[in-house]
């Protein structure tokens, strides 16, 4: 009898391994919550739409893929503890996530532990990557887009005189801050004003009377969207009239909504318009109204939608899930066609690709030009 | 600039003094510092948000609907102050006054996180409620504007101070309210309802609160779950400031808050990196000069 059950026992638990083992885990951690929280619900959604669509097309080496959400909160502390959650408990074989540099900077040393891989769809700033060679970025790093959005002020728009208005406590924002500073100088251009805030601030016109003291001919505010809005209302009503500039960290529908006409006249850099005249951008958009209710993907989405088809293609190419091959899969993509644009990983695992400038008119996002790397 | 820095720092002072009021008043009579405050003011804010959202009032802003929807975010935080303290304090009164204080951190972060799952923790946009524009200038000279919405949270901090002080001093409930705050037993014996004069230096101390709050939000039209937070340890820093249990003491204390803040942040080379400093530096400095706050009396405490 006793035999009997647990020959039982063993048959059930060997099928439920055997369940387990035919589909792939991939971990996604992200701002679901919190002050970014507009981030990890975007990621999450381009990720479970890239998912559903390889799912329906038959999956990966024969397999399905199943995503494993965890939310941090938007606090590194938190990111930390989702991946050993996502790598220890659940037994992830990759890693999507995060979009802040910062709390992707937290978590990538614990994959790089585990040898999980673990590919950023959205982090730009260049130490991320730095980290550990299992750590993949699929998106422009902060050298390219600081210098991008420099260039572009002072070639397009002809301006000479900057300020700049970064938020200290924040990696992704230091980093644009100091290679667009960076560009500007070695332009022959002049930086007038280098003033910093912390993130959770709302009250910015100290720092804003010091920079309009100094008349620049545009504020460079590399921050996120909820201190950016307020910032853009406070620099018009103290009279600050010059376009304000950011980069994809102004990407979201809040920036508007919190800034109202404030925003208007304002340029930031991103990774995608959906507005660009291409046919894998128009392709993605309509696929992704069509599952989430006629909403417009903003950024977030269409990297997380990119990382999540990237991670697909090189565990093809891999050819198992064990961690070692997809890392090298992954290192050796080549001119991907992602929906956001062409990829190629570079010796960094870094991903090159072209970049965006958006103009904000009426409140709305207008696609102006798009610069290659 | 200076002009102007000057009037970045009255105003960004008279939002901690308008948070301030209500914080003192409520340690002035209760001897409690009320850590939930900065989050009472979160729940005006959030109330004035969905408010407004509900009765559709922020498609043409009015002078009726910005009062209407100052109105509920007064009633629901009137209520919820008055549960706070019939649930969380009432208990503990005769405990040792540490129990209530934890007590009050504990409903602090109940509301914080409570107010995460229920509103989201998602900053979410408080929409234009003062017709003509909350950051429009009101008047500019030399080049230096000040916006009509901080000439109103100017103004009713003020009000609110003298307000609260004619009630204070000359009404019968401020007598009342006065003998609780020098020995609780005693002014029972003398027949005052000590239940009822708790609950109502409460129920006044949250709508207070819930004013500070919407005015707040129309200011900087970001609200979220935990944007009490610092507000409240600035506001609890002006009226320990100014003297804690003194109303025109909060005022004092908010405004050279702002003051202060803002002067290091716009004349100390990357100075916005020592602004939260500063408020705890001038907080050490006074309670060592002066520990009963720049207007508070001594008192000394017989053993």
């Amino acid at each position: 009898m006793r035999s009997t059950l647990s020959a039982l026992l063993a048959v059930f638990f060997l099928s439920i391994g055997t369940a387990i083992a035919q589909d792939i885990k991939i971990g996604h951690f992200g701002s679901l919550t919190g002050g970014t929280a507009t981030f990890g619900i975007s990621t999450r959604e381009g990720i479970e739409l890239a998912a559903d669509e390889i799912n329906n097309a038959g999956g990966v080496l024969g397999r399905k893929i199943v995503i494993i959400n965890e939310d941090d909160q938007s606090k590194p502390e938190e990111a930390v503890t989702a991946v050993q959650k996502l790598i220890n408990q659940d037994k992830v074989v990759a890693l999507l996530g995060e979009v802040a540099s910062s709390r992707s900077i937290a978590a990538a040393p614990v994959a790089q532990r585990a040898r999980i891989p673990m590919v950023s769809p959205a982090s730009t700033n260049p130490k991320v990557t730095q980290l550990g060679n299992y750590i993949f970025r699929t998106c422009f790093i902060d050298p390219f887009q600081g210098s991008a959005m420099a260039n572009f002020a002072m070639k397009n728009l002809k301006l000479k005189r900057f300020a700049v208005l970064y938020d200290v406590k924040n990696d992704y924002s230091l980093g644009l801050r100091e290679f667009f500073t960076q560009a500007v100088q070695k332009a022959g251009c002049e930086v007038v004003a280098d003033e910093s805030y912390g993130e959770g601030d709302v009250d910015f016109r100290a720092q804003l009377t010091k920079i309009k003291n100094t008349s620049p001919e545009a504020i460079y505010v590399p921050g996120y969207y909820a201190e950016v809005a307020l910032i853009c209302r406070q620099a018009r009503e103290l009279g600050i009239t010059v376009p304000l500039m950011g980069g994809d960290g102004w990407d979201s529908d809040k920036t508007a909504e919190i800034g109202g006409d404030a925003v208007n006249g304002n340029y930031f850099t991103n990774h995608y318009s959906e507005q660009e005249d291409r046919p894998a951008v128009k392709k993605f958009v309509e696929t992704y109204r069509r599952k989430y209710a006629g909403k417009t993907p903003d950024a977030m989405a269409i990297l997380g939608y990119d990382a999540m088809r990237i991670l697909a293609d090189a565990i093809t190419r891999a050819g198992g899930t064990q961690g070692r091959l997809v890392r090298d899969a992954l290192a050796a993509t080549h001119d991907f066609p992602a929906a956001s644009g062409t990829i190629t990983i570079d010796e960094n695992r870094n991903a090159r690709k072209s970049i965006v400038v958006l103009k904000i008119e009426d409140r709305k996002f207008k696609f102006v030009t798009s610069i290659q790397p | 600039m200076f002009l102007q820095q000057l009037i970045n720092g009255i105003t960004s002072g008279a939002i901690y003094a308008l948070i301030a009021v209500g914080y003192t008043m409520v340690y002035g009579v209760l001897r409690l510092i009320n850590f939930a405050h900065g989050d009472i003011y979160m729940i005006g804010a959030m109330t004035g948000l969905y408010a407004s959202r509900w009765m559709k009032l922020s498609d043409e802003p009015r002078w009726s609907s910005l009062l209407l929807v100052l109105l509920m975010a007064m009633i629901v935080c009137a209520i919820l102050g008055a549960l706070i303290e019939f649930l969380a304090y009432r208990p503990l009164r005769n405990q040792p006054r540490i129990n209530s204080l934890i007590t009050a951190i504990g409903i602090s972060m109940f509301l914080e996180f409570g107010g995460q799952q229920v509103f989201g923790a998602t900053p979410q946009a408080f929409p234009e409620m003062m017709p003509g524009g909350s950051g429009t200038a009101m008047f500019t000279f030399y080049g230096i504007s000040v916006a009509r919405v901080d000439v109103l949270i100017l103004a009713t901090t003020l009000l609110m101070m003298l307000a609260l002080s004619w009630m204070v001093m000359k009404t019968r409930t401020g007598l009342a309210l006065r003998a609780v705050s020098f020995r609780f037993d005693t002014a029972a014996l003398m027949g005052i309802n000590i239940n009822r004069i708790v609950s109502f230096t409460f129920v006044l101390g949250s709508i207070l609160a819930a004013v500070a709050g919407v005015l707040v939000a129309i200011k900087f039209p970001k609200v979220d779950p935990l944007m009490g937070l610092m507000p409240g340890v600035k506001a609890f820093i002006a009226a320990v400031l100014g003297g804690i249990g003194n109303l025109p003491g909060a005022v004092a204390g908010g405004l050279l808050l702002g003051l202060v803040e803002v002067f290091v942040a716009g004349y100390m080379p990357q100075g916005s990196q020592y602004r939260d400093g500063a408020a705890f530096v001038i907080l050490i400095a006074v309670l060592l000069v002066k520990p009963s706050g720049l207007l508070g009396k001594n008192v000394i405490e017989k053993v």
